[in-house]
């Protein structure tokens, strides 16, 4: 790209970022069409980014494919999931509405069985498995202190969540305390997050200030 | 017809999906890529109802000539460009036209329009964390602790506040996120398990 395409861009960039900055003033025009263009552009970015990454090459190039110059039918058996997804058209019929039901349940089915193991693995045993780290009495370091914490507080956040019991007693202390370790985990994701999108518009700052105004070096 | 088939359909495969994850097999992992395609093929198809839906609205905003229909055409004419653009596989490489309309209006308004999360994240901090009680009180002094400890005011009011910013984030807030995922794991296998069991069926519109 050269300098002068690349200020071009810059300064179609700077316009949308200080259009989108307007919105700090009032709701205003300036803010309403950047807005309407990202949606129209996003739209229209994602269509054309699945079609070409996975419609293609998931469905057409399966079906039929390039042999010695020759278009020959592969796989044939992946008409199947188009057809399935042509079916699901039949919702907007009033009459045969009932039929996009097939194509939806195949997908709920196999999304549902797959689900079953993987969230299993994925969220309970891999996450208990990372909170039973070793604790070493002698000598005792601050780690090991640090790991028998996780498990006490994974405990307890674990039994505030636990309505079989009534919260009373000790089982009412322990979902007390775990509910007050939820609450520093939220505080401490809230600051993350702040600081994240404060680190977001430095960078928006920056790209005005020093990419596109040269201000700053 | 319309209602037992479809749930078998989803008991069926949902049974056959669960079983493949216990058998080592290649016929088995054959089976499991082939689904997982199956699944991204149904879903693309559903694809252009979402476009469908979004020129419908846009259209009809025009045609009644609503308030801002003008912001409407520029959504269209945004999509059809875009999609116009978008024609050849090659469009996605670096450099295209297609691709610097993605770097230089798409990325620089999104980046935008979640940075000024930050100032409106201040005002609904001070809303929600007013020190109303004990549980607020210890949501304020989480954030506050993990915000400063990460500037450099931060250590500059104590050498300990990084440190104890870090173990927040290494300790209570991972226990924390920890009990939160077994939680959220539990719940999307038992609730995968009562769609295959046929027990909830609201995806059909049953109760």
């Amino acid at each position: 790209m050269s300098p002068i395409e690349l200020t071009i861009w810059q300064t179609i960039g700077a316009f949308f970022t200080i259009a989108i900055f307007s919105f700090l003033y009032k709701d205003n025009p300036l803010y309403k069409i950047a807005e309407s263009i990202v949606v129209g552009v996003a739209a229209g970015y994602f269509t054309v980014l699945l079609f070409w990454t996975s419609l293609k090459p998931k469905f057409w190039d399966q079906i039929i494919t390039h042999r010695d110059g020759v278009l020959v039918i592969d796989k044939w058996w992946y008409i199947i999931p188009g057809i399935l997804g042509l079916l699901m058209y039949f919702h907007f019929s009033s009459k045969f509405a009932w039929i996009s039901r097939y194509p939806l349940c195949l997908y709920i089915g196999i999304g549902s069985g797959i689900a079953i193991p993987l969230s299993l693995q994925t969220f309970v045993l891999r996450q208990v498995e990372a909170t039973m780290l070793p604790v070493s009495l002698y000598p005792l370091e601050a780690q090991s202190i640090n790991n028998l914490l996780i498990v006490l507080m994974v405990v307890a956040a674990l039994i505030y969540f636990f309505f079989s019991m009534e919260h009373k007693g000790v089982v009412g202390k322990t979902a007390t305390f775990g509910i007050w370790v939820i609450m520093v985990g939220f505080g401490a994701s809230f600051g993350y997050t702040v600081m994240a999108r404060v680190s977001l518009l430095i960078g928006r700052i920056q790209f005005l200030l020093v990419d596109w105004l040269h201000w700053v070096k | 017809m319309k209602r037992r088939i479809p749930m078998l359909i989803v008991s069926i495969t949902g049974i056959l999906m669960t079983i493949q994850y216990f058998i080592p097999h290649p016929w088995s992992e054959a089976m499991y890529n082939n689904a997982l395609d199956w699944l991204v093929i149904i879903g693309i198809f559903a694809m252009p109802l979402g476009i469908y839906s979004m020129i419908r609205i846009q259209v009809l905003k025009i045609q009644r000539r609503s308030r801002g229909w003008g912001y409407a055409v520029i959504s269209l004419i945004s999509l059809f460009a875009m999609l116009g653009l978008g024609y050849t596989q090659e469009c996605l490489e670096s450099g295209t036209f297609f691709m610097k309309i993605f770097e230089f209006i798409y990325i620089p308004i999104q980046a935008t329009m979640f940075s000024l999360l930050a100032f409106y994240i201040a005002s609904a901090a001070y809303r929600a964390f007013r020190a109303r009680n004990i549980l607020a009180t210890i949501v304020l002094a989480g954030a506050i602790i993990v915000m400063l400890g990460r500037i450099p005011i931060g250590e500059a009011i104590s050498p300990f506040l990084p440190d104890l910013a870090a173990w927040i984030m290494t300790v209570p807030n991972m226990a924390a996120q920890r009990a939160i995922m077994i939680g959220l794991g539990l719940g999307a296998a038992s609730t995968a398990m009562k769609i295959v069991l046929g027990i909830e069926r609201s995806y059909m519109g049953m109760e």
